[in-house]
């Protein structure tokens, strides 16, 4: 817990990461930094996505539509967020020479993005038939 | 790694970590035409403009927040890359599409 609110502190203070440890080879934080905006562009696909339900399926439920929208933008936002604070994580790793953080969002997000998929063939599949 | 390596790859890693900012720009681009799409559902209304104009104002954000990065990914000068203001542009025109939405 400790650990993370020095994390969320080093958001805001990038410079002081440089302070500790040894500078890595610059093209591992280039690596790092690709890393970063790849978390990135997946968080903006889920905001995307959110802005699409929104706008693009207006047959729906006012209650599904509203809340398949907000948890779209909602994991989008935590997407995001996660991607900064793993940056920091491995940035501060490299520079101490420790492991790369393990993380088990990768598998909660996919987790997730496979169920929406799955409920959304069983929609499609029952609005066939019915 | 020897010295050589170092100079057989001059320029490849800042062009792909440039190329990484263009790509998720693109990917904000999509994101605010999309929102902008929204915002102004159903007629032009004062408020839509309004929050159409912020989402202008976001995308221009990272617009230059991206473009910064990547003059400083030209220069010698080592610098720690705008991770926190991009993440803050994604952040909020996600919170804005939620209060839209509502």
């Amino acid at each position: 817990m400790i650990d993370f609110v020095q994390n969320v502190r080093l958001w805001f203070a990038p410079r002081e990461i440089a302070e500790e440890g040894r500078t890595p080879d610059y093209r591992f934080s280039l690596a790092n930094e690709r890393t970063f905006l790849a978390w990135l562009r997946t968080a903006l696909a889920l905001i995307g996505g959110g802005f699409a339900v929104d706008q693009f399926l207006p047959d729906l439920r006012w209650g599904w539509r509203v809340g398949l929208a907000l948890a779209l933008l909602a994991a989008g936002v935590l997407c995001s967020l996660r991607a900064v604070n793993h940056w920091v994580r491995c940035e501060r790793a490299m520079r101490r020479g420790d492991d790369l953080p393990v993380s088990r969002f990768p598998a909660l997000l996919s987790l997730a993005v496979a169920v929406v998929a799955v409920a959304m063939v069983v929609v499609v599949l029952v609005r066939g038939n019915g | 790694m020897s010295e050589g390596e170092v100079h057989r790859d001059p320029g490849l890693q800042p062009e792909r970590t440039r190329l990484a900012w263009r790509r998720t720009t693109l990917s904000a681009t999509v994101v605010a035409v999309l929102a902008g799409k929204s915002a102004l559902h159903g007629g032009p209304s004062p408020t839509g403009v309004v929050v159409c104009a912020l989402y202008g104002a976001l995308w221009l954000t990272f617009l230059a927040v991206a473009h910064g990065r990547i003059r400083t990914l030209t220069s010698a000068t080592a610098a720690a890359p705008p991770v926190l203001a991009a993440t803050l542009c994604a952040v909020a025109l996600a919170v804005c599409g939620a209060v839209l939405v509502l």
